[in-house]
């Protein structure tokens, strides 16, 4: 299949917020900041996605897969920004906007599989589910979670450790909390105990954060 | 140079917790405290001893994770290593945890160190069920190995032996993954002078960023620095988003290599009885009531019923009072007509009557009990859980579980918890706690004597509590407010439960209150002389008179101005001159509490004044010396108020 212009993947994105979340009978042409005769227009009308009667732009059904994924791929694109990279306010939305014509071929798997298949962005709109969310559900996949998701008794392998402070990250690591080792969660409150070797560690919630565990059992 | 002059020196370095100070007194016949609470020897120990007819230094150094230090008991460790050629390093290590405590050994090799490897607690590894084969180990790393279980002294001659006979720094080391190589080598090429870690991990250390390092190097090689500047930034740069993390998983795999065939792990059954009783203390709801009882049965009956009461109503009430006194002040009174000599020696405020008395009868006894617990709970493990069951409640007043151990040293002796307060790793944390240690801990000598004053008026002693309680929480609750900084970050290894051992326990007791007692009993003779100075020149009740005002304001008799001057000499002091004053029964029951409280709160004694001004510096120790006397007055004369408006305890 073709790829769509960034232009036309905005044109469906806007369109499918009004459709499906807003309830709106179509767009007008003017509050799409729309000319009749943009060329992404053209594209759309072409691939029998959108319907264009006069002013009004409405979503065809066949529209609505390809629509539904780009207002997911923006959703995650904002996610990443905001949570990962940490970029935020006006500037996380402007860099959301352009990154997420990237996220083709997979790598909006990848990056979903990465945030661990959110639901919502950050503004809590909902993130449409992928075919990767959809198997983590049925497989009942727990994906990377930080320790402060664990129940005491639980144990899995250490995943990575987020990077906030390179001397907090020195203190785990010198206590043997380093990715691959496996690490088994005694206690919750009111300090997290774990344990790594033979031996137990005490730490605050804010470097229990830090650990990220996977293939919990 | 005059230093290789000096004996050879054998150091000894490790993570906390794993038995270097053991290792140290059965090396040289010298105590240094043990323990088994990490982080406890901040200071270097140094001793003596001879093996095969030669005489060797030895020094014991606070435990570290890495040549890479993080908080101020490292750095300590490190700096001997940085600056020490040491002719044998023994590298300690725990051998239920060698697969954590190996890669610092690979780094101690890859920094070239004479290096003997001591697998240490190997009984309480096998009980884990963990089998060792050692030779192979020792084949592997390439250097001398030995097993032991050093509070038990075996493998001590197997340790001599190798001392002994050791010969040459070890074999090279082996390699990391090549692109890290390429890296070390280009920048270690540019390293001339000559480096007691070696080129190699020199070069490590200051890709790792560590900045004392490459000060360190920056002065070593002067004009060629520039040289190497820019090469080390570009390979600072390029590694900066995971290099600490890549060494790290490097010296695992190489961990791994050298365990093969030397580790095999049987499955453990059931978690031991320790391990359950370990729990129990963690879990907040079971850990809280054992915290009471240990408070109530440690502190209220041993120290407060026990040492406070029976010991000292012994040793004052009888030894003094009937056979040592009488006999003292017949015999001075013997020695000298001079009546400004005969009140120096056995007057009112004589070196005798209240120098020595004091000490010995009153302070000794309630120090000595409160010791023998304090090392009876360190060498169970009981300290470390005890932070971690806290730490919640102590982020609210701007410190973390670590401030545990200072504080709860602090009811022993404030003096000696303020000097410890360097282990805490914030400034912020540091002053917070030394605040606190100073306004509202009352050291053991001080608690005895008020334990035992308020315990004979119901209600005096609750009413005491929960002033201290309270002000403890809101004065830690508002600097955590004011004093700049973040919430510090707790984190914090807890070493398994232990039967304490009774000599452990009992050389550690009289070795922290022979330290005391050293301490204190020139201070108690100073301020006697200084009191009876005062009273011979009348200056003393001229500053009693002066006081009086303000105690007479509180509701107090003015007789009890004597009490806080002799409080600022020293705290319990202050507190047995209260005894004194209730014994001659001047008090009313609100008079004793508002006395009491304004006690504990107000000024430390002029050692720990002493002690503040060393750790925190002139400005700070001023400042909070006038805090807590405003606050201690303030909150005296309002509970004054309070308790005569209310009518509780009239």
């Amino acid at each position: 299949m073709e790829k769509l212009t960034p232009q036309a993947e905005e044109i469906l994105e806007a369109l499918w917020i009004a459709t499906v979340e807003e309830k709106a009978v179509g767009c007008l042409l003017n509050d799409l900041d729309l000319g009749p005769n943009e060329s992404a227009l053209a594209e759309l009308v072409k691939l029998a996605y959108v319907e264009k009667r006069g002013e009004r732009l409405s979503l065809r059904k066949e529209g609505r897969p390809e629509a539904e994924m780009t207002v997911r791929r923006h959703r995650l694109a904002e996610r990443l920004m905001m949570d990962i990279l940490n970029i935020q306010g006006a500037k996380g939305n402007d860099q959301a906007c352009e990154f997420e014509h990237l996220l083709h071929e997979g790598v909006d798997t990848k990056i979903c599989t990465l945030l661990n298949h959110p639901t919502t962005c950050p503004h809590g709109k909902p993130i449409p589910p992928g075919t990767c969310c959809e198997e983590a559900r049925s497989k009942g996949e727990f994906g990377v979670v930080p320790l402060t998701e664990l129940k005491a008794g639980q144990s899995g392998e250490i995943a990575y450790l987020a990077l906030s402070d390179g001397q907090k990250m020195q203190k785990l690591m010198s206590m043997g909390v380093l990715p691959g080792n496996q690490l088994e969660l005694i206690q919750r409150f009111p300090s997290y105990v774990f344990k790594v070797g033979n031996s137990q560690f005490a730490v605050d919630d804010t470097l229990a954060r830090e650990i990220h565990i996977r293939d919990l059992r | 140079m005059p230093k290789e002059a000096t004996q050879p020196r054998i150091v000894l370095v490790g993570n906390p917790n794993v038995g270097k100070s053991v290792l140290f007194n059965v090396l040289t016949g010298s105590y240094t405290t043990v323990s088994n609470y990490p982080g406890t020897s901040v200071e270097v120990s140094r001793g003596r001893c001879r093996i095969a007819a030669r005489s060797y230094e030895v020094l014991d150094t606070p435990g570290m994770y890495s040549l890479m230090p993080i908080t101020e008991e490292e750095r300590v460790a490190r700096k001997i290593l940085l600056e020490d050629r040491p002719e044998i390093l023994l590298h300690v290590i725990d051998a239920r945890n060698i697969e954590r405590m190996l890669p610092m050994t690979l780094q101690l090799i890859e920094a070239g160190q004479p290096l003997i490897l001591v697998v240490n607690i190997l009984d309480e590894a096998e009980r884990l069920g963990m089998k060792f084969d050692l030779p192979q180990l020792q084949q592997n790393l390439g250097i001398p190995v030995v097993g032991a279980v050093m509070k038990r002294r075996e493998g001590l001659e197997e340790l001599k032996q190798a001392i002994a006979s050791y010969h040459g720094p070890p074999a090279p080391f082996e390699a990391y993954a090549a692109d890290l190589e390429e890296d070390v080598a280009r920048l270690s090429v540019l390293l001339t002078a000559d480096y007691p870690l070696g080129a190699r991990a020199t070069a490590l250390l200051m890709m790792q960023r560590d900045y004392e390092v490459e000060d360190m190097v920056q002065l070593e090689e002067g004009e060629g620095f520039p040289l190497l500047q820019p090469v080390l930034h570009a390979i600072k740069f390029s590694r900066r988003v995971d290099l600490n993390l890549q060494i790290s998983l490097e010296r695992k795999r190489l961990t791994r290599k050298m365990l093969d065939g030397v580790l095999q792990q049987e499955i453990a059954d059931s978690p031991p009885l320790s391990e359950r009783l370990s729990r129990l203390c963690m879990n907040p709801i079971t850990g809280v009531p054992l915290l009471l009882l240990v408070l109530y049965f440690g502190l209220y009956q041993f120290v407060g019923g026990f040492g406070a009461g029976t010991l000292v109503d012994f040793l004052e009430g009888t030894l003094f009072e009937e056979y040592l006194n009488p006999a003292a002040i017949n015999f001075f009174n013997g020695l000298t007509d001079i009546y400004w000599l005969r009140e120096l020696l056995a007057g009112e405020y004589g070196l005798w009557t209240l120098g020595v008395r004091y000490a010995i009868a009153l302070i000794l006894p309630i120090v000595g009990t409160f010791f023998l617990v304090f090392s009876i709970l360190e060498d169970t493990g009981y300290f470390p859980r005890l932070a971690m069951l806290v730490d919640r409640l102590f982020k609210r007043i701007g410190l973390s579980g670590r401030a545990v151990i200072p504080l709860v040293l602090g009811f022993g002796c404030d003096t000696m918890a303020t000097m410890v307060t360097r282990t805490l790793e914030t400034k912020r944390e540091r002053v917070i706690a030394t605040v606190l240690l100073a306004l509202a801990i009352p050291c053991s000598a001080q608690l005895g004597v008020i334990l035992g004053l308020l315990s004979a008026v119901p209600g005096a002693l609750m009413v005491w509590l929960l002033v201290m309680v309270g002000i403890f929480l809101l004065i830690g609750f508002l600097s955590a407010q004011v004093l700049p900084g973040e919430n510090p970050v707790f984190y914090m290894e807890i070493p398994p439960m232990r039967m304490p051992q009774l000599r452990n326990v009992l050389v550690k007791t009289l070795t922290r209150m022979q330290s005391y007692f050293l301490e204190i009993l020139p201070l108690f003779l100073v301020a006697s002389v200084i009191l009876w100075a005062g009273k011979m020149s009348g200056v003393l009740d001229d500053i009693v008179a002066a006081l009086s005002p303000v105690v007479t304001t509180l509701g107090l008799p003015a007789e009890a101005s004597a009490a806080f001057i002799f409080g600022f000499f020293r705290r319990d002091f202050g507190a047995a001159g209260l005894y004194d004053l209730q014994r001659a029964g001047l008090l009313s029951p609100i008079q004793l509490t508002v006395a009491a409280v304004t006690l504990t709160l107000f000024v430390p004694c002029i050692a720990q004044l002493l002690m503040m001004h060393k750790e925190r510096g002139l400005k700070t120790a001023v400042a909070i010396f006038f805090f807590v006397s405003c606050l201690a007055f303030g909150t005296g004369w309002s509970l004054n108020q309070f308790l005569l408006a209310s009518g509780l305890l009239a």
